[in-house]
């Protein structure tokens, strides 16, 4: 299985029980993940955005026994931030960068966020966005982060059809029609971490196209159990099981 | 073993309580949930008439009534309407195949206001079951916290209560709960975020920690993933997947010559 949602490094407000990548890694492996997509929880408040992604690198690699695959971070509200992408493809080969819009402190409809998927494109990587990390009602109280609001989205990625793009973490703020709409502006995915209610998937199935559904379990933040007995949960049958745990995620462009 | 403390009606496909009891049945059977305590019905509000909660009694009530050997029913009653309230307990609980009340949003549970109910549900031994969450953007006006929850257990320290949720910020809801020794803190509805079991475990110890989903607004997965995701001990897991929800309900089920 492919999970497309993990991070590495530290939760800035708590430890968690598998921030240590051995111990992630173990867990994962005892899922049966065979392929796991990593950000850096760094990437979130971190300005030296060069040195998460280095550090990101260097931890897949020491730990990750062939199974995590660095997703950079990419800031544009940084200076030279475009300097971070060309190295995310050419010094640190990624196959894909991770955005935190609102911890970044951008909207969707900034010219920057449109420059940025265009640089993307052209350097054929994968883009996640995180809708969200943790619930707001949650948060710490001197650092409120609310969610990403995904509403100029459809417009913007109409500009750039060919780039594969997945949102994380999206199904508390993006529902219903909004979802559907979005699944229908380019090439988009979404990852199932936070989907919720009884059958969970089999809803989702119903507002999304199958092939455009990825494993994803946002670990170590939430118990990774949560994701793999959602696929348990749901009534999916083997075909769209395997669709959503390895097929669609390994048929991405970029992907491997 | 594994009994769910905290299932609704509520988001789920169906037009009738039969047919939504039903659906949620095949899932839990899918995910190996024995037994189910039900509260509240099709519609909410925050601040139910009493109208409303009849209705809603009388849905939880059709619900389950083809299902005694699996669900279980809570009466929801609410401290804006004490009478009511008493009434409903009498009606569902007393007379009435239901073993527990639920309390949510309506007003808070530190106000004596509620002390009448509780002390009816004790006298029943029926469960006790309070809503709390400590949210940082702000509690509804009659939200309790797990603090609120506090002030009301140590005036009640015979009487066991469920702090649902956990108060949702968890870190702080076991810390508000923890000196309470007849407060036990039900984790389900909200994220299923690693750490909560351990902590609840560590802090509380696991007889104080029992398994709930909050379906139909929640999976069954992520809120299973809690406790079959958490790292603590086997024997921990089995008492919060089941064997702590069986030990409260025992005195009124044997009351009522349910098996369990
Ligand atoms: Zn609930």
């Amino acid at each position: 299985m492919i999970d497309v949602n993990v991070s590495l490094s530290r939760w800035p407000f708590r430890r968690l029980p598998d921030d240590e990548t051995p111990r992630l890694v173990k867990r994962l492996k005892e899922a049966g993940i065979t392929q796991a997509w990593a950000g850096s929880y760094d990437a979130l408040l971190h300005k030296d955005v060069d040195g998460v992604n280095r550090r990101l690198v260097e931890e897949c690699n020491t730990h990750g026994d062939g199974l995590l695959h660095p997703f950079g971070c990419v800031n544009p509200m940084l200076p030279d931030w475009q300097e971070d992408i060309r190295r995310c493809r050419e010094v640190h080969q990624m196959r894909g960068i991770r955005l935190h819009p609102n911890y970044h402190g951008y909207k969707l409809d900034a010219p920057e966020f449109d420059e940025l998927l265009r640089l993307a494109t052209e350097n054929k990587l994968i883009v996640q966005l995180s809708v969200m990390m943790e619930d707001e009602r949650t948060q710490h109280p001197l650092v409120q982060v609310p969610a990403v609001n995904t509403a100029p989205l459809s417009d913007v990625l109409s500009h750039h059809p060919a780039i594969p793009f997945i949102l994380l973490n999206s199904q508390r703020e993006v529902q219903g029609e909004a979802l559907t709409r979005l699944a229908a502006a380019g090439n988009v995915y979404f990852d199932m971490a936070m989907q919720e209610s009884v059958g969970g998937i089999e809803k989702l199935l119903r507002l999304v196209p199958h092939d455009r559904i990825l494993f994803g379990s946002h670990a170590p933040f939430f118990y990774h159990e949560s994701a793999s007995l959602k696929i348990e949960e749901s009534d999916l049958g083997e075909t769209l099981r395997r669709m959503i745990t390895v097929e669609n995620a390994s048929r991405l462009p970029h992907s491997n | 073993m594994i009994w769910d403390l905290h299932c609704h009606l509520s988001g789920v496909d169906g037009s009738t309580p039969d047919e939504r009891i039903a659906m949620l049945m095949e899932y839990a059977d899918r995910m190996g949930v024995e037994r189910l305590v039900f509260f509240m019905g099709m519609n909410w509000s925050h601040e139910p008439t009493p109208d409303d909660l009849r209705q809603q009694n009388h849905e939880v009530l059709q619900a389950i009534s083809h299902w005694h050997d699996r669900a279980f029913g809570f009466a929801y009653v609410s401290p804006q309407h004490v009478e009511a309230s008493l009434e409903e307990i009498g009606r569902c609980i007393a007379n009435g195949p239901m073993v527990g009340i639920k309390l949510w949003v309506a007003g808070k549970c530190s106000d004596e206001a509620i002390d009448a109910i509780i002390e009816r549900a004790a006298e029943l031994k029926a469960v006790i079951f309070q809503h709390t969450w400590f949210k940082v953007t702000g509690n509804l006006p009659g939200e309790s916290s797990p603090l609120d929850l506090l002030t009301l257990a140590r005036r009640h320290p015979q009487v066991p209560i469920i702090c649902g949720h956990t108060g949702g910020d968890w870190e702080r809801g076991i810390r508000a709960i923890r000196a309470a020794s007849n407060v036990s803190i039900g984790l389900g509805g909200f994220d299923p975020t690693a750490g909560v079991t351990e902590m609840a475990v560590r802090e509380l110890g696991a007889r104080r920690v029992i398994y709930g989903s909050d379906i139909g607004g929640r999976s069954f997965a992520s809120q299973l993933a809690k406790v079959k995701g958490a790292d603590i001990p086997d024997k921990a897991r089995q008492l919060i997947l089941g064997q702590n929800l069986r030990r409260l309900l025992l005195p009124i089920l044997r009351e009522k010559g349910i098996e369990a």
